[in-house]
Formats: structure tokens, C-alpha cells, sequence
């Protein structure tokens, strides 16, 4: 399957994943609402460019906000992940061999440790950018700091479990000369 | 000038997340103060589409609940039918007609309309519930929509077939309440807290509040027809700064399993909204 189609189908299974599934869960607390749909952006291509990947992650982040009725709420931090992404990216990995032999992000490309970093500054980033623009329209301290915590824990475990269900094939990028 | 183009060149990242941050941001704020989002109704009609799809699924999963209340408020309604209750005597006997109008000088005032619930939200602080009935039908910014069991929330969107109604559960949410027992009136809020739960303010403390007490919609609402469940009281706190008991309200609606909701339309809604409104500004 080429990269394009690829993630052309996980865009649209991600998104109905989260609103069908995952929102439909019953909260067990107040604090622990699961979301793993941004997994989507840390998933796309090393090589891609930078504003398709800021564009991409707009629509993404917009057309979950039209299931929920809440146009940009999720947007604005797919945004944020978006830009941080490529930064990140080039501080964890060995710069000459890994992003030109792997197609996108993943265990098998970057190794465990560096992998579960980036995903764990971006998850912490993403929630702590949602739950703050949710808590400046309706305020609450605690509510903040606790939603925070609660909800990227609860990511990062779904997170973690995808990455082992999914074996993603580390696969190298065809060799074009 | 070339200077100019430089700087956008070189800052062209930045410079779109920038432009994209600002634009999603705009769209929250003028979202959460009208109720109104760019191309809302076309993408109203996609998500309540692909929403009509899987809620055509799911259904299946809990008729049964969907049957046991629709058949208890069947036996409520039944019971208030007056083919229940003899007159006193056999001779005369007074019928109040449906007609928008009748000689005797009654209006209706109330509409109904069943709608199927397609798409419901309730894990965020901003929850919406998405109902196969659109303006093609007849509803109305501001109908208020009511399950078989309680009441449910207030139309703030609609599209040619679906509409958005924002639940109880969203934090801008209000509606006016009262206790069925003295019929001291308050407002129902939602605190973001629990979905299970409501918070009725403004109640003094003047009235005998006890747990497990009813309420109802109160007499004062321009949207909801007076006396409608809403639910029963769950904790009682009183604040000893204030006159006002804040009550925990256990919601009579179950929010994670609506299917079905009436819609009730106020034929005197703009009247009585346009007077409330004008008065307010020129006290």
C-alpha cells in the first residue's frame, strides 16, 4: 500500500475510532477521558513537508471537532503537535542514518526509548494545550492540573498497547536511484 | 519590500501555524458564544449522515431499555387520559379540543415532534446531542427537547435534517427549575463534574429541601412547558455565605443511552423571548 493511501484510511479510522468508541466510553472519572486520535499526526511520514503537515493536522484536528460540535477545540493542539513534531524529531534521532532509511515514526525506526519520549512529550504537550483552552472557557484549577494528569496517562497506556497490537513494520523506504 | 518577502520566507512555518492556531481559536470563541460554526449546517449534514449510519447499528443493542421506558411513560400517559375519570354526573361531559383554536377560548400553546437520537456526546465540557430532525421539519433554534424520561436539552443548530442540541450537560447550559414540592424556583446548571448529575442554584433557604425531593421544570421557561422531570435531589449543600441552597440534582434522564427525544415548539416563544429581552435592556 503506498504511504499516501495508507494514511488516507488511518485518517478516517482514527477519527471514527475516537468518536464512536472511545467518546462513547462512559467516563470512569472526571479526569480520564481517553483520546489517541492525535496519534495519527506522530504516525505521518518523516520526509513529509512542513506545511502539508501543519495543513494535515488542521483538517485532521477540525473534523473531529465537527463530530463533537466543538469547531477548533481539537484543532488548535493537532496544530501545536504538528509544528513541535519536527524538532523533536531532529533532537531524538541520529540524524544521517535513521531519516533516510525509515519511512515514518515508529519503535522499529527510532528504538524504544527515543520513540516512547517523543510520544510522550507530544501526548503531555497535546492534552496539556486541549485541557488548558477547555479550562479558559469554563475555569477550574484543580479540574486543570487533574484532567491533565489523568488524561495523558490513560493516552499513553492506549498508546502503548496500539504499539503492541499493531506491529507496525519499521519499512524502509524503497531504495529510489 | 524584498526584505519583507525574505522574512516570510524564512518564517513561512511559523507563520502558517501561527495563521492556523488563529484560526481555530476564532472558531472556538465565536462557536462557544453563538452556537455557530463556519459551514455548520454542510457540516451538520455529513457528521449527522455518518452518525444516522452507526447509531442504525447500535440501537440494536439497547432496545430494551429504549422499550422499557418508552412503555412506562406510555403508562404514565395512559393513566392521564380522561377516559380514566368518570364525571361527576353522566349527563355533561367537557372535551378540551386539540384545535390550534376552539370556541372556548383555548390556545395551544406546545407542539411535539419524535425525533431519533443520531449522535450524543458526553465526556466533554461542551456536550451536544445530534437529533434526525432538521428545519425541513419544523424545528426551531430554542425548542426544547425532552426524553421519555426527563428533559434533555434546548435546539441551538439547524441544518435541512439534523439538529445540534446543546445537552444539559454543557457548562453555558441554563434552565429554570423549581421543586415540585413548594414550587421554589432555581436555575439548573451543569458543573462539568459528573454526567450522572446536575447543580440547581438560586433555591432560598427558605424552602424544606430533603433528599430524594423532585424536580421540575418551572412555570417561569419560555423554551420548556412547565412541570417536566428533571430529576431528584442527590446532596444538599448549603453555603453559609450565601441565602441560596446549591443542590445536587441526579439527573431522571440516563444521558449515556438517549434514543428518542421529543421536541416541544412554543408557539408564543419569540413573543415571550423578544418581551423578556427588550425589558432587560432599558430598565
Amino acid at each position: 500500500m503506498s504511504s499516501l493511501l495508507k494514511n488516507i484510511v488511518r485518517f478516517i479510522l482514527f477519527i471514527l475510532f475516537q468518536v464512536y468508541i472511545l467518546n462513547q466510553v462512559p467516563p470512569l472519572h472526571r479526569f480520564i477521558i481517553p483520546y489517541i486520535y492525535f496519534l495519527y499526526i506522530l504516525w505521518l511520514p518523516f520526509q513529509i513537508n512542513r506545511f502539508l503537515l501543519l495543513a494535515i493536522s488542521f483538517v485532521f484536528g477540525l473534523s473531529l471537532d465537527y463530530f463533537t460540535g466543538t469547531p477548533g477545540l481539537h484543532a488548535a493542539p493537532c496544530v501545536l503537535i504538528a509544528y513541535i513534531r519536527p524538532f523533536i524529531l531532529s533532537l531524538l534521532i541520529p540524524q544521517e542514518t535513521t531519516e533516510q532509511s525509515y519511512i515514518e515514526p515508529g519503535r522499529n525506526s527510532m528504538g524504544w526509548a527515543p520513540y516512547a519520549l517523543y510520544v510522550s512529550v507530544l501526548t503531555f504537550v497535546h492534552h496539556f494545550y486541549l485541557v488548558l483552552i477547555e479550562w479558559l472557557q469554563f475555569g477550574n484549577f484543580v479540574y486543570f492540573l487533574g484532567k491533565v494528569a489523568g488524561t495523558t496517562t490513560i493516552s499513553l497506556l492506549m498508546i502503548f498497547l496500539a504499539e503492541l497490537l499493531f506491529n507496525r513494520k519499521g519499512r524502509h523506504r524503497a531504495n529510489v536511484a | 519590500m524584498k526584505n519583507i518577502f525574505l522574512f516570510i520566507r524564512r518564517y513561512f512555518t511559523f507563520l502558517s501555524f501561527l495563521l492556523f492556531q488563529v484560526i481555530a481559536i476564532v472558531l472556538l470563541s465565536s462557536a462557544s458564544k453563538t452556537h455557530q460554526s463556519f459551514f455548520a449546517s454542510a457540516a451538520n449534514e455529513v457528521t449527522g449522515r455518518i452518525n444516522t449510519q452507526y447509531s442504525g447499528l447500535r440501537e440494536y443493542f439497547t432496545l430494551k431499555e429504549t422499550n422499557r421506558s418508552l412503555a412506562e411513560e406510555n403508562a404514565r400517559l395512559r393513566n392521564l387520559l380522561p377516559a380514566n375519570f368518570l364525571p361527576a354526573t353522566d349527563e355533561k361531559k367537557l372535551m378540551v379540543d386539540t384545535l390550534f383554536r376552539d370556541s372556548l377560548g383555548h390556545y395551544r400553546k406546545f407542539t411535539y415532534l419524535p425525533a431519533r437520537v443520531v449522535g450524543n456526546t458526553y465526556t466533554l465540557q461542551a456536550n451536544f446531542i445530534t437529533i434526525e430532525r432538521g428545519s425541513s421539519q419544523g424545528v426551531k433554534k430554542g425548542m426544547a427537547v425532552v426524553g421519555p424520561d426527563g428533559i434533555t436539552g434546548v435546539v441551538v443548530e439547524t441544518s435541512a435534517n439534523f439538529s445540534k442540541v446543546m445537552s444539559l450537560l454543557h457548562r453555558n447550559s441554563k434552565v429554570s427549575a423549581m421543586l415540585k414540592k413548594d414550587n421554589s424556583a432555581g436555575t439548573i446548571e451543569w458543573d462539568g463534574v459528573d454526567p450522572g448529575y446536575l447543580i440547581l442554584k438560586n433555591v432560598t433557604k427558605g424552602a424544606k429541601v430533603h433528599k430524594g425531593d423532585t424536580v421540575l421544570t418551572s412555570t417561569y421557561s419560555a423554551n420548556f412547558p412547565a412541570r417536566l422531570m428533571i430529576g431528584t435531589v442527590a446532596e444538599i449543600a448549603s453555603e453559609s455565605a450565601s441565602n441560596f441552597y446549591t443542590l445536587k440534582i441526579k439527573t431522571a434522564t440516563n444521558f449515556f443511552s438517549i434514543q428518542y427525544v421529543y421536541l416541544i415548539g412554543n408557539v408564543r416563544y419569540t413573543e415571550q423571548e423578544q418581551l423578556e429581552n427588550n425589558t432587560q435592556k432599558n430598565p
